[in-house]
């Protein structure tokens, strides 16, 4: 038995320490927010917060996550009101959203390191995140306008 | 108390006391000296050992080989993306070397790169320090020569501030000894690990030489 700690909540799973942490998350804890794209982390639709580093938990064994915080996009805010959250309904980001939780998870550690990207900041942040929609204009916008939500005092978490 | 040695001077019992605790003093000083002289003598013995120019060069010679194998040369890029594969293209989503030469923010090494290989046909290879070396000292293999790569190698100044010694140990480093796990899908240097390593020692021990440009 495996002790994992996901959006501040302790849960027992009985799982191998080999299993990627993705399937334990969306197979075992049904929290399916976090997706499952290519599966050898190419992609990025699958980042979750490990201590606050985005890591991509298709390739991440559980046993790498024991005694560690795990955020997903279910606990990134209580309300669904991160900043990033909020942004990415104002510019209506998504287009088919299957990629758009580990982008904004991606962004998350980014606006957490970057109180202020600039365009570039952004892109080299993001670079492994990828949107076969191809919205990246306006994820670039939403994570500007997150930013800016940042600095007029909306905390990020 | 006095009394006399046998040579008639007198003497006291005190001033006795205090020359055999010099002498003892004496002892446990130059032994001290003995110890922290170890790490020198093996120093000084290790440049001096054989110089041996044409030995030396051609060991380099098979360093080099492993060196400039896509194992090695794929973390040592000229740029600050790390390369990939075993046509050394630059890495796919363009992970930037950041100033300790793990990533930046979002796109850190560890992100990806596990503590271990990640099984499956060309999964992303693993190790606990998984890096690049970092932004103020590149130790840049890509496109250098065997006489560049060789002086790059022996001065401190664009090595890693190791000395001989600490390059010779170098040679069993965890992230060094990871290019011969490659996992599935990469091929390995062209040297076994003890050859590479024999090759290497052999190249510092015997001078260090690089060669003619």
């Amino acid at each position: 038995m495996i002790t994992l700690n996901i959006n501040k909540k302790n849960y027992n799973v009985d799982v191998d320490p080999e299993t990627p942490l993705l399937w334990v998350l969306r197979d075992v804890i049904n929290l399916v927010g976090t997706k499952y794209g290519c599966g050898v982390a190419q992609c990025g639709a699958c980042v979750v917060h490990l201590n606050g580093e985005a890591v991509r938990s298709c390739v991440t064994k559980v046993s790498r996550a024991v005694g560690q915080k795990v955020v997903t996009i279910e606990g990134l805010s209580e309300k669904n009101d991160h900043p990033l959250q909020k942004a990415w309904i104002e510019l209506d980001v998504p287009q088919c959203g299957y990629c758009q939780s580990g982008q904004i998870m991606s962004a998350a550690a980014l606006l957490r390191e970057n109180k202020n990207p600039t365009e570039k900041d952004i892109d080299a942040a993001m670079a492994g995140n990828i949107c076969r929609c191809g919205t990246y204009l306006r994820i670039r916008k939403a994570i500007q306008l997150a930013a800016e939500m940042q600095r007029k005092g909306i905390k990020i978490p | 108390m006095q009394h006399h040695s046998k040579f008639g001077k007198p003497s006291s019992l005190p001033v006795k006391t205090i020359a055999v605790l010099s002498v003892f003093l004496s002892v446990i000083i130059l032994m001290s000296f003995t110890f922290k002289n170890g790490s020198k003598i093996s120093n000084t013995k290790l440049e001096m050992m054989n110089k041996d120019s044409v030995e030396s060069v051609k060991a380099f010679m098979d360093v080099y080989r492993v060196l400039m194998s896509p194992r090695c040369v794929n973390c040592h890029p000229a740029g600050d993306v790390p390369l990939q594969g075993d046509d050394s293209h630059l890495h796919l989503m363009a992970p930037q070397r950041g100033k300790d030469g793990k990533g930046i923010n979002v796109m850190k090494c560890s992100n990806c790169h596990q503590p271990t290989n990640v099984a499956g046909l060309n999964m992303p290879p693993g190790d606990p320090n998984w890096h690049l070396p970092p932004a103020n000292m590149k130790m840049v293999f890509e496109g250098r020569t065997p006489n560049q790569l060789a002086r790059q190698l022996v001065n401190p100044k664009t090595n890693g501030n190791k000395t001989l010694q600490k390059l010779i140990e170098h040679a069993d480093d965890g992230l060094v000894k990871a290019g011969w796990n490659p996992g599935e899908g990469r091929t390995v240097p062209p040297l076994s690990h003890e050859e590479f390593k024999k090759a290497w020692i052999t190249w510092i021990r015997t001078g260090a030489y690089a060669p003619r440009p």
